[in-house]
């Protein structure tokens, strides 16, 4: 695969290096990210204790205990020079059902209220969408997932909830994300989903990872009740 | 040999030398706050440098031990004793079994280490005893540890000898937190030379928002000249963001992954156990270092640590 995006590599701390795809998100710059990250986990770079994908870069940091920023520097060009030879595989579809508004989602009225629209309005324009996962970050399992209609973006709220249920899924300015694990949080809370996305045990078996594509379906209380007790 | 809490102290926490690896799935690395002293303790007890210790915060608790026991603080000095018998920190003590280390609050800074000679064993969690307690994960059940928990060590122990140390003013020295010394990062020109004016040459003063996931400071409004968000990407470790409020905030070991707030600067790796001792109401100023003199400063700690040899 080739793949139109700078390659930047420059030191963010004296244990980090921070990689720059490009200077904002386009699709060659997600391209990139996607594809060196995909790289990352399937060839585990010795001297590397992380790597956090972002829009358009990747953090690296550095096991300084064993090794220093200029050696891991030269490995990640050589690994980017390699990786060019990679083939993406097919990214997968994950169907997220979720029961919006009531109890579930009490932000439902105000994200319609906000964009001037009816409730139902934003469980169709929501549940119709086609997104996919930039990115895991911030908490444990956290997707952020792009793709979210301009018609439905809502501010934050001004003061974060102490206790966001697991499940909960929310809107926060233009995403759209699920919350993996009880949590606090100031997005809108629009609805939840039932099923367990996030084991923090068996973090690899994650149901939602980086590139999948995403669809939200929307459930009635009864089926909620059904797939909970599951 | 299991340790019972008797009482508990503000925020005590099973950490280890934490839990990389797992930054692509939102999950921060963790482990000891001051990560020197936590190698030290565990080196005078005669321990692996990263087996699991007690990280205590401000103030201590009671622990009461089942067997005899080789213990040792570091860190900060915390009023502690055994049977009224006061206990000395950055040296090994032999506890007798039933007898109860009563650790109350702090001299100085905001943290000491009780590492246990054998480790403290809890059930690894992606290969790492760390607590992680923004999250709820790992360590003892996620959490702080309370009244009438109880916990185990290993039951062999390591066959390492003891060491003793002998250079206090070395320690201190890695440990003076008047200073934090800091390496400018790509988006530091974000401020302009009034901002950076401000960052280096006024005192910031520890705020009460203060956790193993990040510190908030006072004392000086820095604003950036471009805008308070950058395009959400990777956070590093001992990253000094600058929120639209204009007060920095240090990143610590349970920090988030991710996030979209301008960094003027990230503290040095060597100066990260000062982090790890920072409390509340404590002033102090950054210092200005390059890239090179950062990597050079690690070296000569990891060095220290590792040449402590044994008595």
């Amino acid at each position: 695969m080739t793949i139109s995006s700078d390659f930047k590599i420059t030191p963010a701390s004296d244990r980090t290096l921070l990689i720059q795809f490009g200077e904002e998100n386009s699709p060659n710059v997600q391209k990139a990210v996607f594809l060196f990250s995909h790289y990352l986990m399937d060839h585990p770079l010795e001297g590397i204790a992380n790597f956090h994908p972002g829009y358009a870069s990747i953090l690296v940091s550095v096991d300084i205990d064993n090794t220093s920023v200029k050696s891991i520097q030269k490995d990640l060009q050589q690994a980017w020079y390699d990786s060019g030879n990679i083939e993406l595989p097919e990214s997968k579809l994950i169907e997220i059902l979720v029961l919006y508004g009531g109890e579930y989602g009490p932000d439902l009225i105000y994200v319609a209220e906000h964009n001037g629209i009816s409730e139902s309005d934003v469980i169709e324009l929501h549940s119709c969408g086609e997104y996919y996962v930039s990115f895991i970050g911030f908490t444990p399992g956290f997707p952020y997932i792009s793709g979210l209609n301009p018609k439905l973006e809502t501010p934050r709220l001004n003061t974060p909830r102490k206790r966001v249920p697991a499940g909960s899924v929310a809107i926060g300015g233009s995403q759209t994300g699920i919350y993996p694990l009880e949590s606090p949080g100031g997005w809108n809370l629009i609805g939840q989903t039932p099923i367990q996305i996030f084991d923090i045990n068996h973090p690899e078996n994650a149901l939602i990872n980086m590139r999948d594509k995403i669809k939200f379906i929307p459930i009635d209380e009864e089926e909620f009740e059904r797939l909970k007790q599951s | 040999m299991s340790i019972h809490v008797l009482k508990q102290g503000l925020q005590t926490t099973v950490q280890d030398f934490g839990r990389p690896g797992y930054a692509h799935l939102g999950i921060s690395t963790s482990g000891a706050a001051d990560a020197f002293s936590f190698q030290i303790g565990n080196k005078l007890v005669g321990n692996d440098p990263h087996d699991a210790a007690l990280e205590i915060t401000l103030s201590g608790g009671e622990y009461e031990f089942t067997s005899d026991a080789c213990i040792a603080l570091t860190g900060s000095e915390f009023n502690a004793s055994v049977d009224d018998e006061q206990v000395s920190i950055w040296t090994w003590t032999n506890i007798k079994k039933g007898q109860s280390l009563k650790i109350r609050s702090s001299y100085d800074g905001a943290r000491c280490y009780l590492c246990v000679r054998g480790g403290i064993d809890v059930p690894l969690l992606l290969n790492s005893r760390s607590t992680h307690l923004m999250t709820g994960l790992g360590g003892f059940e996620g959490r702080a540890l309370r009244k009438g928990n109880v916990l185990d060590t290993y039951q062999s122990g390591n066959n390492n000898s003891r060491v003793e140390l002998i250079n206090f003013n070395e320690i201190q020295k890695h440990l003076d937190r008047k200073t934090i010394r800091v390496i400018k990062t790509m988006v530091g020109d974000w401020f302009n030379v009034d901002g950076w004016d401000l960052f280096l040459n006024e005192k910031f003063t520890v705020s009460q928002s203060f956790s193993r996931m990040g510190i908030r400071l006072e004392g000086n409004h820095i604003q950036s000249s471009q805008g308070n968000e950058i395009l959400t990407q990777g956070v590093p470790l001992g990253a000094i963001q600058v929120p639209g409020s204009g007060n920095p905030i240090i990143s610590f070991v349970e920090h988030q992954t991710t996030g979209g707030y301008p960094c003027i600067a990230n503290v040095i790796s060597a100066d990260l156990c000062r982090v790890g001792q920072l409390k509340p109401g404590d002033t102090f100023q950054f210092e200005l270092v390059n890239f090179e003199a950062a990597e050079q400063l690690y070296n000569e700690q990891m060095k220290f640590i590792h040449n402590l040899s044994a008595s």
